[in-house]
């Protein structure tokens, strides 16, 4: 990472930090308003229609002409709630959404602040990211807001379990917890790849890590709140959960927040499983795409996952949802550390 | 054995994938949306839509006031007064409908004998205020002028149901 502080001064240092910061935010920002048209697009055409393809050439600009439509609305306050935690509730899952991808790195070298600890730090920021919607459905003093925060807070919690042990297995096997030498790892080609880690051979890595990579996946399903497991907004019990008192641009934020968690997921699951910036086979013509670039195609083919899976899955009981959490993916990913680890220190001493 | 069975199909995501195979057939068949404001869809001849008071070809209007589309409207949504004109001919001086109680049942048009007040194909006159749905003479003729050629059209491809 170049250092800018140091390089340029502090004063003109912090600018460039500041311009940097503001610049992957834009990225962001922008990149999500296309991915969640995607999402609809995709939803639309399992169910055989066009989905939004009025605003501008096959409906490009809806993100845009939603968003000026959220941000000119009035923004409701409901009498009985409580005032600056209301407001204070999507601000920080907006904000607690934006720094986690501080640390992710989407090029060799492009990433904001390359820490020694990024793991940690997602998992730190990513478990935050539950106050953020039990503040709401608090705040908002109203019951069905209530039942789905408290919803949302159970199933976030129960899931992060298998998600740490998920990346504890990961690190174990990358042997870092930072996430630019996790992906550096992973170059080479595919199979090299963590989701398959076929240069452990002749230690059969991949028959753990592919259930690790679709324990993973599940999870972050339910760690985002997204279908089979949006129990929390579930439309037919409690209308949409933590967000009823919502309007307006609290709504956006809200909801800018959790796209912005689903992407961040997604990215996640790049990075420590399908390789991250490397292309799939380290010859040309793979090689003349900029790395950048294929962390971007991994990341929307995961993003397509997430919605070919909203499109098709039904809803689970809540029963089940626990079950599958506690019963079924705990048990498999503190099995699978166990095992990883026995690979790794066999490995490492054969 | 079932049970193991079942779990190992979970475990494969089995549903999952046969979902998927299903929904990306799906993805890529023809879609039957109908694009609406950009096009519509087929609109039968019997469809019951806005209504209108039709004229003769020589101007004069059909509706003779004998009150049978009054009578028979179940929501009572038609109001008309009438009295004979100078000519000694017996005109309405008033005919109201409601927009907001019709429902649409086409009796009106199945009541009258001289097939003044029919419906006609226009489904397209939403409003922004209730007081507009509030249809008088002057906004059915207006209707019965401006649609005469559809409807003509409707009640000819109709003529040899009836």
């Amino acid at each position: 990472m170049y250092d800018f502080v140091t390089q340029w001064g502090p004063v003109w240092g912090t600018v460039a930090v500041i311009g940097q910061i503001l610049g992957f935010m834009v990225v962001l920002l922008l990149s999500l308003a296309f991915l969640l048209l995607m999402d609809r697009k995709v939803w639309a055409a399992v169910q055989m229609r066009k989905g939004p393809n009025v605003v501008g050439a096959f409906g490009l600009m809806q993100s845009f002409a939603d968003f000026l439509k959220f941000v000119l609305k009035e923004i409701i306050v409901p009498a009985g709630a409580d005032r600056p935690l209301f407001i204070l509730a999507p601000l920080l899952t907006f904000a607690l959404a934006f720094i986690t991808w501080a640390v992710i790195p989407v090029a060799p070298g492009w990433v904001i602040s390359d820490i020694n600890v990024g793991i940690l730090y997602v998992f730190a920021i990513s478990s935050l990211g539950v106050y953020g919607i039990i503040i709401g459905g608090w705040a908002s003093n109203s019951k069905y807001p209530f039942l789905g925060a408290m919803r949302s807070a159970a199933q976030m919690v129960s899931y992060e379990v298998s998600i740490g042990f998920v990346i504890v297995a990961i690190l174990v096997m990358a042997g870092s917890m930072n996430l630019s030498t996790v992906v550096a790892a992973q170059g080479g080609g595919f199979w090299n790849w963590h989701v398959l880690s076929l240069d452990m051979l002749p230690w059969p890595a991949f028959a753990i890590t592919i259930p690790l990579f679709v324990i993973f996946f599940v999870s972050a399903l339910a760690e985002t709140n997204r279908p089979p497991f949006d129990l929390p907004e579930a439309e037919s019990e409690l209308v949409a959960g933590y967000q009823v008192e919502y309007s307006s641009t609290p709504y956006l934020l809200f909801m800018i927040g959790e796209y912005l968690n689903i992407v961040l997921m997604c990215a996640l699951m790049t990075v420590l499983f399908l390789g991250g910036w490397h292309a799939p086979l380290d010859f040309p013509p793979f090689t003349w795409i900029p790395p950048v670039f294929w962390f971007a195609i991994k990341v929307v083919f995961l993003f397509f996952m997430f919605a070919m899976v909203k499109a098709l899955v039904p809803r689970y009981r809540y029963d089940q949802l626990m079950r599958l959490g506690w019963k079924v993916f705990l048990p498999t990913s503190l099995a699978a550390v166990a095992l990883m680890g026995g690979f790794v220190v066999y490995a490492n001493a054969g | 054995m079932s049970r193991i069975a079942q779990t190992l199909r979970g475990a494969a995501l089995m549903d999952f994938w046969g979902a998927f195979a299903l929904g990306m057939r799906q993805f890529f068949k023809p879609k039957p949306t109908v694009n609406y404001p950009f096009e519509k869809g087929y609109v039968s001849p019997r469809f019951r839509g806005q209504h209108a008071l039709r004229r003769y070809a020589n101007g004069e209007e059909r509706c003779i006031a004998c009150k049978l589309c009054e009578a028979v409207c179940p929501a009572q949504a038609i109001t008309i007064e009438a009295e004979p004109r100078e000519d000694g001919s017996r005109r309405t001086t008033r005919y109201d409908i409601d927009m907001v109680k019709c429902i649409y049942c086409g009796y009106c048009q199945e009541a009258c004998p001289v097939d003044a007040i029919v419906e006609g194909p226009n489904f397209e006159y939403a409003t922004e205020t209730r007081e507009e749905l509030y249809y008088d003479k002057a906004k059915l003729l207006e209707n019965g002028d401006r649609w005469e050629r559809e409807i003509a059209r409707n009640l000819e491809l109709d003529a040899r149901y009836r």
